[in-house]
């Protein structure tokens, strides 16, 4: 009996494992990238290089959402070096400002979300959520050649 | 044997003593020879050469936002060791406030302190000494309104024989350079410009250079990327791969905007160059495009444009 539970629990644990995907870094540099192409996205409409177009920012501010609310977790003890990673050693000895960073961006993508109507709050607001990306890069991501 | 002793002896000292002269620091002016070139110093000039400059990237007290705050203490990490910039500010203890606009000039284009003693090339007078004096006595001046900021910053912490001071005298004999920058006539003004912004105050070749054995730059290799000195990641190759793909316009949106044309954003120690350079008018930024673009290609081909 004692041995049958250990099977189970052995193996919830295995599949609960691949459930949860085993490699934080790929699948925040994946969110990262998503990010990027949505930010870019919008970031052409705020300077004028693409037309305004509200779909086009209201699906980009939800990739960012998405984003912001998944990837500060996939940031464990046991993935700082390894697969192209550009993190860097500061996110673990200051992971409370890392957290708090990624939780002041999810809470400007909201207000974003909430407020955009048009072009007029679109350049009003977005500044803000790009703001996000370069403060945060300073400290916790590596140049990379 | 006694003269054998001797002999070793004077021989040791002979060497000593021309070390000792060869290492000797050489400001490039004397008081009276920066006061013939008749320069009073443009305080709002010097706010783009201090931008342009980027100081505040290396002596900006840590742990605030303010880039005018030059408290200095932020710590470098470098093969050597540690340096930490010094406090920069108006503070009459802990600053430069004592500093004549000679002393700051023969800090940036001859690595001299005003006690007569060497600086150590962290502090990029190997590109800063090709800034023109105008330039210099404006930063100078613009300097001098900045707010004093109490505290010194740590002392460096370096290996030896680095920790000797004077050693960087032999390092300067070595692989100083401080012939300054004539513009090329056979150039545009703009390319002048962007070639002077890139190799003079911008000091981009600090970083996107690589380093030979002694820190020295390869200039075989300029601006060809190279790996960061405290030891994570790497400047990107601006003569080569992913870069070749950026179009002038690319270049001016990074430098403003941190912004990429991939969708990422600039970050580590490019954050504070942007948040400089941005601070430059719009034509500076597009002299540094022009520059760029100029450079013969080196290292990996442009990979195809997807």
């Amino acid at each position: 009996m004692k041995r049958s539970v250990a099977v189970v629990i052995a193996l919830a644990c295995g599949v609960g494992a691949v459930l949860a995907d085993t490699d934080p870094i790929a699948e925040r540099r994946a969110l990262m990238k998503h990010d990027g192409e949505a930010a870019k996205k919008m970031f052409d409409m705020s300077k004028g290089k693409a037309p305004f177009d509200l779909a086009t920012v209201k699906a980009s501010l939800q990739t960012l959402d998405e984003g912001a609310t998944k990837t500060a977790a996939l940031f464990p003890e046991n993935s700082k070096t390894g697969g192209g990673t550009a993190a860097l050693p500061a996110i673990w000895q200051n992971k409370a400002d890392f957290d708090a960073r990624f939780a002041q961006f999810k809470k400007d993508v909201e207000a974003a979300r909430a407020g955009i109507t048009d072009e007029a709050s679109f350049k009003q607001l977005a500044p803000a959520v790009f703001k996000n990306c370069g403060s945060c890069h300073e400290l916790y991501k590596a140049k990379s050649g | 044997m006694k003269r054998i002793v001797v002999g070793l002896a004077v021989v040791i000292a002979a060497g000593a003593a021309l070390a000792w002269v060869l290492s000797a620091p050489r400001p490039r002016y004397s008081a009276e020879e920066w006061q013939k070139l008749g320069l009073s110093g443009d305080a709002a000039a010097g706010r783009l050469v201090f931008y342009a400059g980027g100081c505040e990237s290396c002596h900006k007290s840590p742990g605030q936002d303010d880039p005018l705050r030059l408290g200095g203490g932020l710590e470098l990490k470098t093969p050597f060791g540690s340096f930490y910039p010094p406090n920069i500010s108006t503070d009459p203890v802990d600053g430069i406030d004592a500093w004549q606009p000679v002393d700051v000039a023969n800090a940036l284009l001859s690595g001299v302190s005003p006690n007569g003693g060497h600086l150590y090339p962290a502090f990029p007078y190997t590109s800063y000494q090709r800034m023109t004096p105008k330039d210099v006595a404006d930063l100078a001046a613009f300097l001098r309104t900045l707010p004093a900021v109490k505290g010194k910053a740590p002392a460096n912490a370096l290996a030896f024989p680095f920790s000797v001071r004077r050693a960087v005298g032999l390092w300067k004999l070595l692989f100083f350079d401080n012939s300054g920058l004539s513009p090329d006539p056979s150039q545009t003004e703009q390319w002048n410009r962007g070639r002077y912004l890139v190799e003079g105050p911008g000091h981009c070749g600090e970083c996107h250079t690589p380093r030979g054995f002694l820190g020295e730059t390869d200039l075989k290799h300029a601006l060809a990327g190279a790996p960061l000195p405290d030891g994570h990641g790497k400047a990107a190759n601006l003569r080569g791969g992913d870069f070749l793909n950026w179009t002038d316009a690319d270049i001016v949106e990074a430098i403003t905007s941190g912004f990429t044309p991939g969708g990422d954003v600039l970050g580590a120690g490019m954050t504070a160059v942007v948040r400089n350079l941005a601070e430059l008018p719009e034509s500076d930024r597009q002299a540094i495009a022009v520059y760029l673009k100029s450079l013969p290609p080196l290292g990996p081909p442009a990979p195809a444009k997807p």
